[in-house]
């Protein structure tokens, strides 16, 4: 069915309680795929990284990839999973071109990972506790190209082209329990959880989870029922939400989207749905006339997988710091808000940040750069900060030339220009700009006199008291400096020729 | 010179090394063999002439360069028709596959190269190995070379047909629910499924993943183990297959003994539907056993008359998601691609041409089986069976070394006397079932003709899972037994063709 009129937002959260699912796939950064021993390097040509097994041909046979196992127990450890102590893939068979074997091997009631949390803090610092009903370990599909049609889909297309690179690519599926109780936070609460997820999966160094990429791919389910009321109202399934704002924003328009349904006296029908990032929209996909029959078996062609109890513990071990802590860890010792934080994060700039501040410069400092100048040169050129053609190490140089007086603020700035011009090293770009402060005191004397002689008014002022006249004068020796001075020493210099206490 | 086809693989390898033959030689003589019988006997789907040449001269320049070569360097083996082959093609008996040329080597077939052996071509079988008489191949069936009227067993009968009709004195098969030992029994030859895991699947055209085990075929106990030591091993393309050493089996083939040796009759596989003539040689045999020194007693196990319906339900289910991959889209037949149909369209006129009536009413079965609300009564309760065969297994194993019985209920049937009936056809598999299930090995062994019709009878042997070599000392003791008591290898009493 079609709904014209979506309800207000609020109005629909006035009489309805949402309950949302979130399914999470993340492309694992392994070197090799799940299954064989292809390469997972993205951007090589179609169908150049595949072998028997990948491309499912017959005889072939898969061997797991222990490296997708372990980083399935660290992301079930780090979401406080329980970790099974025996399992098994099964699988999955359904139909599709892109699907080398038509069934996926993937794991069914036995997944590796089950019964976590994880909490999301939101922007107003408030923790929300999301519970994780299972993580576990399956293979990428290839990818089709639909040619021909008008909408990029199947249908209509005249003939499509398929690409093998990705099939066998290891995923790991993270799925939550039903998330009850966030009402009109719903939407923000989907967005903080898949926020959270990337930076935990990111922190894990299991994969760079870059979800413009597709390395992590998010579904939202998501259903009403009325206030007060217990059981849970028919779903919709939006598939293929892949961006943080996108979260969000179809859950949204769920929410709204369900509301006109149900207030129409109409019944939600079960079914897929398309998110459309152009306009935040969702429509209609495919319709789950009766659930998908996928006739799930163990799979026959492996061995069941036994992580051992010391290796999950020696894998606990070693987990890193989980990013909500860090962050919050961060945060009191930069000394910042809340909300700065969330702006930090927002930016992408925590790990730059503490990178620089690792490599010596003080954390305002830092902070100040990649907030300030580098993020409006990011968000100018329309790339990530971490792409920017600097790093953390030439902008803890330039805050150290800052702090031993040799740039000031204004120097720094085009030193920084410099580096990102790819004209070398924050030193080299001094040295070939010319950009140290003058600190010659002789120069910088003869240029202090001209300013008094040239300005003899001002000069009788400060004489008089008047110190805070003596801008004008150090701005007169700036700009016969072409700013090279530091402006601190020159006021110094004027004050003392004119012999008054600064 | 003597035939070279009538000489035993061991003895073919002794003269190859010893420079009396060349590999030259012994592939020719074997292609002109094949030339002069495979019309009427079928057992071959593609005859690798060219390659198996080169492969024959390769051998020769290595040993006259004096480079060390493995004990069957030089001797020719045919290979069921379900190993991918590089560049030679591959059709698992199916209409299917018509036209697919894999481009990698099997496991086993990658050994066999290595080991120095003449691949001469593919073998006929049953449609993706499911039946027992290769009148399911997608190619015609294969004669059996004691009555070409007759079928030589299957899946795997073009390997038992080929090599008891001289045409190649090894071959490979593959055994999912009896389709090596089978076809031995009713062409008077020898086959072992080994041990599950104890040869590679890696390149088997997979039927039934948990059931489907590589295994040699040959006419003498000796020449099985010699291919089996060939082929067997750890494989880590292959996750089931077992890392640990092979037994022993052709030490255990040159050592044939039975003295002392616990053997349990299978209380089980015997009475009706059994052909007296099959029971009477079997009996025999048991008292030849004990006549050697082994003491034989009755061993009940239970569970085994439930096999056959657990098995219909197991490898069905398996097959229809292994087969589910035929789909057109990127090997083999393709049907309706004319412009005018979807691709859902191509992929069901394609199986419809493509697959044969067994494979579809397996693949319909096993949809059915493992579909919800089904899966707990079908295919969660075959699992359940599969274990209790198990444990008869295992109680069986505690009291007795071996057990032994039927390989097959009766001697090989005309050829489409059970093609419309497909429970005749499946109980031919009665006795071998279980192994599967079980996964432990088991060996088919001649044991005579049948008064009733002349025809072969097999005695199946089965032993624990990794005591392969078991089989070997037993089978072998048996052989001697035999052919010392018939006076020459039972084979020779088959007509010539």
């Amino acid at each position: 069915m079609t709904v014209t009129e979506l309800v207000p937002y609020e109005d629909a959260l006035a009489v309805y309680d949402p309950v949302m699912g979130l399914e999470v796939h993340v492309e694992l950064g392994t070197a090799t795929k799940m299954f064989c021993g292809c390469s997972t390097t993205l951007g090589a040509d179609a169908n150049s990284q595949t072998c028997p097994t990948c491309l499912g041909l017959p005889g072939a046979l898969p061997v797991v990839n222990a490296t997708g196992v372990e980083s399935a127990v660290r992301i079930g450890l780090a979401l406080n999973c329980e970790i099974a102590e025996w399992c098994r893939f099964a699988r999955k068979n359904y139909f599709y071109p892109d699907m080398p074997k038509n069934f996926q091997t993937s794991q069914y009631d036995e997944p590796i990972a089950f019964n976590g949390h994880l909490d999301v803090q939101l922007e107003d610092g408030e923790v929300f506790r999301v519970e994780i009903e299972r993580a576990h370990m399956e293979e990428d599909t290839g990818k089709s190209t639909h040619i021909g049609g008008a909408t990029g889909r199947i249908h209509g297309a005249s003939h499509s082209l398929l690409d093998y690179n990705r099939a066998g690519i290891p995923l790991i599926e993270i799925v939550t329990k039903p998330i009850e109780g966030a009402g009109e936070r719903a939407p923000e609460v989907a967005k903080a959880y898949v926020a959270e997820l990337r930076e935990l999966i990111k922190a894990l160094g299991v994969s760079e989870a870059r979800m413009e990429m597709g390395q992590m791919r998010c579904d939202v389910n998501l259903s009403l029922r009325p206030k007060g009321e217990k059981t849970f109202g028919t779903r919709s399934e939006t598939k293929n939400v892949n961006s943080l704002r996108s979260v969000e924003r179809a859950a949204r328009f769920e929410i709204q989207r369900h509301a006109a349904v149900l207030d129409a006296g109409e019944k939600i029908v079960q079914e897929t749905r398309h998110f459309h990032e152009e306009n935040g929209s969702t429509t209609s996909g495919r319709v789950k006339e009766e659930a998908e029959d996928y006739r799930y078996f163990p799979e026959p062609d492996l061995v069941p997988v036994a992580p051992s109890r010391e290796w999950v513990e020696e894998l606990r071990a070693g987990l890193p710091e989980l990013p909500r802590l860090r962050r919050n860890r961060l945060r009191e010792e930069w000394g910042i808000s809340q909300h700065e934080m969330q702006s930090v994060l927002n930016a992408g700039a925590v790990g730059l940040i503490v990178a620089t501040v690792d490599a010596g410069a003080p954390a305002d400092q830092a902070r100040k750069w990649w907030m300030g100048e580098l993020a409006r040169r990011a968000n100018e050129s329309g790339t990530e900060l971490a792409d920017l053609p600097i790093g953390p190490e030439d902008v803890a140089r330039v805050c150290a030339l800052v702090g031993e007086g040799s740039l000031n603020d204004k120097l720094a700035r085009q030193t920084i220009e410099g580096v990102l011009d790819g004209e070398g090293t924050p030193d080299e770009v001094v040295e070939k700009r010319g950009l140290k402060v003058v600190s010659d005191e002789g120069a910088l004397g003869t240029a202090v006199d001209e300013a008094i002689a040239g300005n003899p008014d001002i000069a009788e002022k400060i004489r008089g008291g008047k110190v805070q006249a003596a801008g004008a004068l150090v701005g007169a020796v700036m700009k016969a400096t072409r700013g090279q001075a530091d402006a601190a020493r020159v006021r110094e210099l004027i004050l003392e020729k004119l012999g008054v206490e600064g | 010179m003597a035939d070279l086809t009538r000489l035993t693989a061991a003895q073919t390898a002794e003269r190859i090394a010893n420079g009396e033959v060349t590999a030259v030689e012994v592939a020719e003589a074997h292609l002109a063999r094949i030339d002069a019988v495979d019309e009427k006997v079928h057992a071959f789907l593609h005859v690798d002439r060219e390659r198996a040449l080169a492969q024959a001269r390769e051998v020769d320049e290595k040993r006259a360069r004096g480079e060390r070569l493995g004990p069957l360097a030089g001797v020719p083996v045919a290979v069921k028709d379900l190993f991918t082959t590089e560049g030679v093609p591959t059709t698992v008996g199916s209409k299917i596959l018509e036209g697919w040329i894999p481009p990698y080597d099997a496991t086993v077939v990658r050994k066999l190269k290595e080991a120095g052996l003449v691949i001469l071509g593919k073998t006929n079988m049953d449609e993706f190995a499911m039946g027992s008489s290769t009148e399911n191949s997608a190619y015609g069936p294969s004669g059996n070379p004691w009555d070409l009227t007759r079928i030589p067993g299957g899946s795997g009968g073009g390997s038992s047909a080929a090599i008891s009709a001289y045409e190649a004195p090894l071959a490979i098969g593959t055994d999912t629910g009896g389709s090596i030992r089978q076809p031995a029994a009713v062409t008077g030859t020898v086959g072992v499924k080994p041990t599950y895991g104890g040869v590679s699947r890696y390149g088997m055209v997979a039927f039934s993943s948990s059931l489907d085990q590589a295994g040699p075929c040959a006419r003498t106990v000796l020449d099985a183990a010699l291919l089996h030591a060939v082929i067997a091993g750890h494989d880590e393309l292959d996750s089931t297959s077992i890392d640990q050493p092979v037994p022993d089996v052709v030490t255990a083939a040159r050592n044939g003994d039975v003295a002392g040796l616990r053997v349990g009759v299978v209380k089980e596989f015997r009475g009706e539907g059994y052909q007296a003539g099959v029971l009477q040689r079997v009996d025999e045999t048991v008292e030849l056993l004990r006549e050697l020194g082994a003491e034989a007693a009755e061993v009940s196990c239970p569970s085994f008359t439930k096999a056959l319906a657990a098995y219909y339900l197991i490898a069905p289910s398996e097959c229809s998601s292994n087969l589910a991959r035929f789909d057109a889209m990127r090997y083999g037949l393709r049907v309706g691609d004319d412009g005018t149909h979807s691709a859902e369209e191509v992929t069901a006129l394609t199986r419809e041409e493509g697959f044969g009536d067994e494979v579809k009413r397996r693949v319909m079965l096993g949809t059915y089986a493992l579909s919800s609300g089904y899966y707990d009564a079908y295919y969660g309760s075959a699992q359940k069976v599969r274990t209790l065969i198990t444990r008869d297994f295992e109680r069986a194993f505690g009291e007795v070394d071996v057990l032994v019985s039927p390989t097959t209920p009766t001697t090989a049937f005309p050829i489409g006397e059970r093609a419309d009936d497909p429970m005749a056809m499946y109980l031919a598999d009665l006795c071998t079932i279980p192994s599967n299930l079980a996964g432990n090995a088991a060996m088919s062994v001649p044991c005579g003709l049948a008064g009733e019709d002349g025809l072969p009878v097999g005695l199946q042997i089965i032993a624990p899972a990794m005591a392969d070599d078991r089989l070997y000392r037993v089978g072998a003791a048996l052989e001697a037994a035999h052919q010392a008591r018939w006076g020459h290898p039972l084979l020779e009493e088959a007509p010539s063709l």
